[in-house]
């Protein structure tokens, strides 16, 4: 099936810059005082903290349980004390605060009793599942979706491929390489499992050819265990260099040759996609029982002095695992939280590192002069780069128009944001930062209009319910009339039956 | 000649029915016009506009008789689509009215709420949920923030405040108005 590879259109070959932080192996971050853990680490509803201010929790506990179906329990990732449950900045975009769980840690590290589960087998696949919602565990490759749902084939869909997602084509950013060169055995645990639980039969381990230590030691790990029954037709499968072909559409075009719907998900075409950090954190929940508790952080940039990669407690200050490597930089000057292309700037300091933070990014190689943007010459370049074949430069005018509706007809949520148009903007114009507001408006102004029909709706049938209530009220005082002038009637006709009976 | 006369007024009689017909059959309920209004408008149900409702406002300005800068919830962006549909010159919102404001959402002060229901009967939309002599609570979900409710209430328990961004509602800022090396912040 992979024989061939296919591609999309557009798309870059950008220059990787991956060696800086390639050098040493996986560090662990020293354990922080005070772990500051969001309750929306992931996409969907927010956890709902199952902990008081004052209790003790061990490393590995439930500090809050999933809230609906779209939810994921989340962990405390080391021992120690909650000493406060309230709104703390997190990393966002927006810069606004969120509600989150501090634990302020006793340096002992204490786990709480984990339950390994030597053979998968005796699960059902939805125990699995269930399992691993428990564990917490989401796409770790940026976007956190809980993975749990993309375990689950459903019963509409059969599943024919799961493609494991080790491309990591956006520059700097290396953790995936390196869980890959360093950790393999755990990354098969995990597909075995994902395998399981999809009842698939076919995987393949995608990786870019720029990264030539990952192939090999996954191909070598692949040969070791090929006997082993749950690892049958799985094959790592070597693409070109470009970006962005990480992204999930993107790499199902070029393994598969088939392009999944405009608003569908893999599923639909029988594809399920999941990236190499996840699958490793899949191997480790339920072969070992740990939960979600930490990630590895590709830490680098040119003014980052010890650039690598960090095993990283979520909670832990990214100004402290900045300090670790030996960062220039000064007390609140913004750094980029994910890749160059697709991350965004932050400026706080007491930021907590979260499921989705893959990389942090301080300094860029020959960054561009701030430049205030020129007018589009409409060159068409931004089109020709577009990897989902959109018109940015159409967009950009519905967009700079605040013209929503035409933005959405030509397919404005087909947007990966991938920045590829921006970068190759001669006029230097942030057209992915039009595509960001041009969405959030659109979906703002939709939910606007949801709650404006419900408002409409109580209005009226407050009205139709006062015009009822006034009618029953009138029907009433009718009845009582009635029934008083029949009383007074019975009454009259009565003294009168009398005054005769006297008369007579 | 007659026959041309009576051609003309048979036809005439014929299509008059079929007219007749038609009009009753596919009779329209509503005015269509008032309905796209009344989608536009915020659905607050306040009365600032001196209408009893969005309804009665959309009706007025169907019939020519209100002008479609009477909305102070809905702002300059509700008075841009109205100009839109209505085909007619945009206008600054009219002041008599009131001013455009932030969003906000009425709440109920617990420790003061005497439980006189008076709010109850005021709220639009029935967000206001409580009993004689029972606590009353706002449904922060329906509150479209109207404000009719704080007039009504003899202890003054009900405070108006602002509906608070969070990171799931925040909006990226429009480019052409922004530094974005701040990484958003605006």
């Amino acid at each position: 099936m992979t024989d061939e590879l296919s591609s999309f259109p557009g798309g870059l070959i950008l220059d990787g810059q991956k060696k800086r932080s390639t050098q040493t192996e996986i560090r662990k971050t020293p354990l922080s005082k005070k772990l500051t853990l969001p309750l929306q680490q992931h996409i969907g509803t927010p956890s709902a903290p199952i902990v008081k201010v004052g209790d003790k929790v061990l490393k590995g506990q439930k500090i809050a349980r999933a809230d609906g179906h779209l939810s994921v329990y989340l962990h405390a990732p080391s021992s120690g004390t909650v000493i406060a449950i309230d709104d703390q900045a997190i990393p966002h975009p927006s810069g606004l605060s969120g509600l989150c769980i501090t634990i302020e840690t006793d340096g002992k590290d204490t786990w709480i009793e984990r339950q390994p589960i030597e053979d998968f087998t005796t699960l059902t696949e939805h125990e699995v599942r269930q399992l691993l919602r428990e564990a917490g565990i989401v796409g770790l490759g940026g976007a956190g979706f809980p993975s749990f749902i993309k375990l689950n084939p459903g019963v509409h869909h059969a599943v024919e491929t799961l493609i494991i997602n080790g491309v990591e084509c956006e520059p700097y950013i290396t953790c995936d390489d390196m869980i890959m060169r360093e950790r393999a055995n755990g990354i098969l645990d995990g597909i075995q499992i994902m395998k399981y639980a999809l009842r698939v039969k076919r995987c393949v381990i995608v990786i870019e050819d720029n990264k030539p230590e990952a192939i090999s030691i996954m191909k070598q790990a692949l040969e070791e265990r090929k006997e082993c029954h749950h690892l049958k037709e799985t094959q790592v499968v070597v693409i070109p260099t470009r970006y962005p072909t990480g992204s999930e559409k993107q790499l199902i075009q070029v393994v598969t040759g088939k392009q999944v719907p405009g608003n569908g998900i893999p599923i639909e075409i029988g594809i399920v996609c999941h990236n190499v950090g996840t699958t490793y954190a899949i191997g480790r929940a339920i072969k070992y029982g740990e939960p979600l508790i930490s990630r590895i952080v590709t830490v680098t940039g040119t003014d980052v002095k010890h650039a690598g990669n960090f095993e990283t407690l979520f909670g832990t200050p990214m100004h402290e695992l900045l300090a670790f490597c030996d960062t220039h930089r000064e007390q609140g000057e913004p750094f980029i939280l994910g890749g160059p292309m697709m991350g965004y700037n932050l400026s706080g300091d007491h930021l907590p590192v979260t499921k989705t933070a893959n990389c942090i990014l301080v300094g860029v190689d020959n960054a561009a002069p701030d430049s205030t943007p020129l007018p589009c010459i409409r060159c068409g370049e931004c089109a020709t780069a577009c990897p989902v074949s959109l018109l940015p430069q159409q967009l950009y005018w519905f967009s700079r128009a605040k013209d929503l509706e035409k933005t959405r007809e030509y397919n404005l949520f087909d947007c990966i944001e991938c920045g590829c148009c921006s970068y190759v903007c001669p006029s230097k114009i942030p057209l992915v930062h039009y595509f960001r507001f041009a969405k959030t408006e659109t979906m703002n102004q939709e939910q606007e209009h949801q709650k404006a029909d419900i408002a409409r709706q109580r209005h009226e049938n407050r009205l139709t319910r006062h015009e009822l209530e006034k009618r029953e009220k009138e029907e009433r005082q009718r009845q009582r009339k009635a029934a008083l002038a029949a009383t007074k009637a019975a009454k009259e006709k009565e003294a009168l039956s009398q005054t005769d009976n006297q008369e007579n | 000649m007659f026959t041309a006369i009576i051609a003309i007024t048979l036809m005439a009689l014929f299509f008059g029915l079929l007219l007749g017909f038609a009009s009753i059959r596919f009779k329209v309920e509503g005015d269509p016009i008032v309905d796209q209004i009344d989608k536009l408008l915020p659905q607050t149900q306040c009365g600032q506009c001196s209408f009893p409702g969005c309804r009665p406002y959309a009706e007025a300005m169907a019939a020519g008789e209100a002008d479609i800068n009477r909305c102070p919830p809905g702002g300059e962006s509700t008075i841009q689509a109205l100009a839109d549909l209505l085909e007619v010159e945009a206008k600054p919102l009219d002041d008599e009215c009131g001013v455009e404001k932030p969003k906000t959402l009425a709440v109920i002060v617990e420790d003061r709420c005497i439980g006189c229901t008076l709010c109850i009967q005021a709220c639009p939309v029935d967000a206001i949920l409580g009993a004689a002599k029972q606590m009353h609570t706002v449904i922060a979900d329906e509150c479209t923030g109207c404000e009719l409710c704080v007039p009504p209430c003899p202890v003054d328990c009900i405070d108006m405040v602002e509906t608070k961004l969070n990171p799931n509602t925040w909006r990226w800022p429009d480019p052409a108005h922004v530094d974005l090396k701040l990484g958003g912040q605006s």
